[in-house]
């Protein structure tokens, strides 16, 4: 028997047949839909006659276009016209083929990629498909997750399958312990820093080493989306203990029995000794400060006590990429991006929208003031990731220093609801692309922790949170 | 016998490296629930200023780039969203093919399901072909898919390579749900091997609740 990677072993235990050498017939045990990717699929589907095959392996959300203002979600209301339509449209969809949906007055409502974790919906060994690119993180819990397009989409809804290009394996290992300061936020933003936005482009990455191990379920979902960003099809970790207690907490569908037969084979579910590899990164923790992006490209980004780059050092087009990222962003090259100024804070997203991320905000900002010239934010990633935290306090913190306290969704991670940045504006975010005009036109993100961007706020401009001015 | 497969059209050079979906296909045009209007999302911000004037400079106002159906991108084209109305909306403008050194890998397959021709070339030949077409009169390249080459106005030629199942997909328009509904009783069978060995992966939603 060859040895085989973990992701190998994903691919192998979901082909239903080989097509040709490169690709595979690849089976979805579950599939994700949000309102704006997933109409042109269902019409499609309408106008070839053909049936969802399985109606209850399929889940939908509300996220994207959704208000969160702080009004109850039983009064929710979304006032952009096209957005409502789209709403409307999802729910007729989803009703006319028995597909259970999460909708705008759902208690439950959030972000699809938080939502789907906590309600036990994601397990080891799983191959989850979704048309989001940030379907990555889901190997935070040993399933293989990655995004498809509205086409695959379709596919998916017809088949339950997907024609798929196997992708190339890449280890990358991350030794040591992550500093004071440094989350796997930093972590990731600083391993695409150095292996670039297209540096994992072909590979499904498998996550590996001491700092790996040391994190939190919900923190290797944070490393595990983001790596989407240096250009990966898929990110995974093998499961451990930590993994198997969170899906144990959440699971609610299988009884005891399965449930030790399913712990006993997802502890199992690793790479084989001697696997190989067809490329391979390794990092230390230790040395990962936190990090801020300055450009427009989730791999410009440097150490909090770094500088914005010279243009002038690269040949051609690389020149003239980075001259475009520098023009856009409005800051001089060479200079510190500490103390850089910001009108915004936000904290939410896929990335950073869970309960320990907003702990993590709270830790920073509690009994202090959102400085005057800053608008703060906190989104939530779901219904339940809310209620956690105002039943322990964490949602009145954040209040009490003056950070807006609204209701859950995708939110001006991409601005598809009516949360948008001014022209101009400059915001500290916590979320995963910093792209020309993503929250806004000729807006402006910084991409860092949600401890760092608590900081930002409190300061209203970047600040190094190991510093511990940031606490005077 | 199949027609000749060659695309001949006007090449707009881009070079911009990374140049994600959000700015392809922005947000402000994913509100819809078919796939018309898309046309006049393509590269937005890039195309218009804030008080919604073309911006000269940019490549697709220039007249000599008029109906262009070639794009000259740059590396890691279509990285980021998986919103499939950034190729949907390359089409509606006019666009055929896209030649890059490498592709966002969502990009790459949603441009394959709707026959958006992809020629991967090295950076330096791109570089070549953008500057020959920048400096010269004539902007239109030829694309021959069946021999997989293309060729310049001054009649250099760059050897490419298409994955076999992209070129079929392409030429043959392949009605992918079609054909993997063809193989619904594999699909059976393996439902009944996989759930026998692994019950846990299993996921059995209820149907929604009727408002």
């Amino acid at each position: 028997m060859f040895s085989r990677t973990l992701y190998q072993k994903l691919v192998d235990t979901h082909t239903v047949s080989t097509l040709d050498a490169e690709h595979v017939l690849l089976y979805a045990d579950l599939h994700i839909m949000n309102e704006y990717t997933s109409p042109q699929a269902f019409a499609g589907l309408h106008e070839k006659g053909l049936r969802v095959r399985r109606p209850s392996q399929q889940m939908g959300v509300v996220d994207h276009v959704i208000p969160t203002r702080a009004v109850p979600v039983s009064s929710r209301v979304i006032e952009i016209a096209d957005a409502a339509r789209q709403a409307a449209n999802f729910t007729r969809n989803c009703a006319r083929h028995g597909i259970h949906l999460f909708d705008v007055h759902d208690p439950v409502q959030g972000i699809e990629h938080v939502v789907a974790p906590e309600l036990g919906l994601i397990r080891p060994g799983m191959v989850v498909l979704c048309g989001d690119s940030h379907t990555t993180t889901y190997g935070a819990l040993g399933a293989l997750g990655f995004g498809i397009g509205t086409s695959e989409v379709e596919h998916v809804l017809a088949t339950q399958t997907l024609v798929y290009r196997v992708a190339g394996n890449m280890r990358i290992a991350v030794d040591g312990s992550l500093a004071r300061g440094a989350t796997s936020k930093d972590l990731v933003l600083h391993i695409i820093a150095r292996i670039g936005a297209q540096g994992a482009r072909g590979y499904a990455v498998e996550y590996a080493g001491q700092a790996i191990d040391a994190l939190s379920a919900e923190a290797r979902m944070t490393l595990c989306n983001m790596t989407v960003e240096a250009g990966a099809r898929a990110a995974l970790i093998a499961p451990d203990r930590t993994t198997l207690d969170y899906v144990r907490g959440k699971v609610r569908d299988l009884d005891a029995v399965t449930l030790d037969a399913a712990c006993d084979a997802w502890s199992r579910l690793r790479s084989d000794d001697g696997a190989r590899f067809d490329a391979e990164h390794r990092f230390d923790a230790s040395s990962v400060a936190p990090y801020v992006t300055w450009g427009t490209s989730p791999d410009q980004a440097v150490p909090v006590d770094g500088r914005i780059p010279e243009a002038d050092n690269g040949s051609g087009l690389d020149v003239a990429t980075l001259r475009k990222a520098l023009d856009y962003i409005g800051l001089p090259a060479g200079v510190a991006i500490e103390g850089t100024p910001i009108d915004r804070v936000f904290i939410g997203s896929c990335t950073n929208a869970r309960i320990e991320d907003l702990r993590a905000a709270a830790e920073i900002v509690r009994g202090r003031k959102v400085a005057p010239t800053v608008r703060a934010m906190v989104v939530p990633g779901s219904g339940m990731v809310r209620d956690e935290a105002e039943r322990e306090g964490t949602a009145q913190i954040l209040i009490d220093a003056g950070f807006e306290w609204r209701q859950p969704g995708c939110s001006m991670c991409l601005a598809m609801n009516d949360d948008v940045l001014a022209p101009g504006e400059r915001c500290a975010s916590t979320t995963n692309r910093n792209f020309e005009g993503r929250q806004g036109r000729d807006s402006k993100t910084h991409l860092m922790s949600p401890a760092m961007a608590a900081a930002a706020a409190i300061a209203g401009r970047i600040v190094d949170i190991r510093k511990e001015s940031v606490h005077g | 016998m199949a027609e000749p497969f060659v695309l001949t059209g006007i090449a707009a050079p881009l070079p911009i490296n990374n140049l994600d979906t959000d700015q392809i296909m922005p947000k402000q045009f994913l509100l819809g629930i078919d796939k018309s209007g898309l046309a006049r999302g393509l590269l937005y911000d890039l195309r218009v200023d804030a008080d919604g004037r073309a911006r000269e400079r940019f490549v697709l106002n220039r007249p000599e780039y008029r109906g262009a159906k070639i794009l000259l991108g740059g590396s890691n084209f279509g990285c980021g969203s998986s919103r499939e109305h950034a190729v949907w909306g390359l089409q509606q403008a006019g666009f055929e093919a896209v030649i890059a050194p490498s592709y966002g890998e969502i990009f790459y397959f949603n441009a394959s399901n709707n026959r958006l021709l992809l020629v991967t070339l090295p950076a330096q030949e791109i570089e070549a072909i953008a500057a020959e077409i920048e400096s010269g009169e004539d902007q239109q390249l030829s694309i021959d898919v069946d021999d997989e080459v293309l060729l310049t106005p001054s009649g250099r030629r760059y050897a490419f390579s298409l994955p076999a199942r992209q070129k079929q997909m392409l030429v043959e328009g392949l009605d992918m749900v079609g054909m993997t509904l063809r193989q619904e009783a594999a699909i059976g069978a393996f439902e009944a091997r996989h759930w026998t060995v692994q019950p846990w992966c299993r996921i059995d939603l209820p149907a929604q609740q009727q408002a």
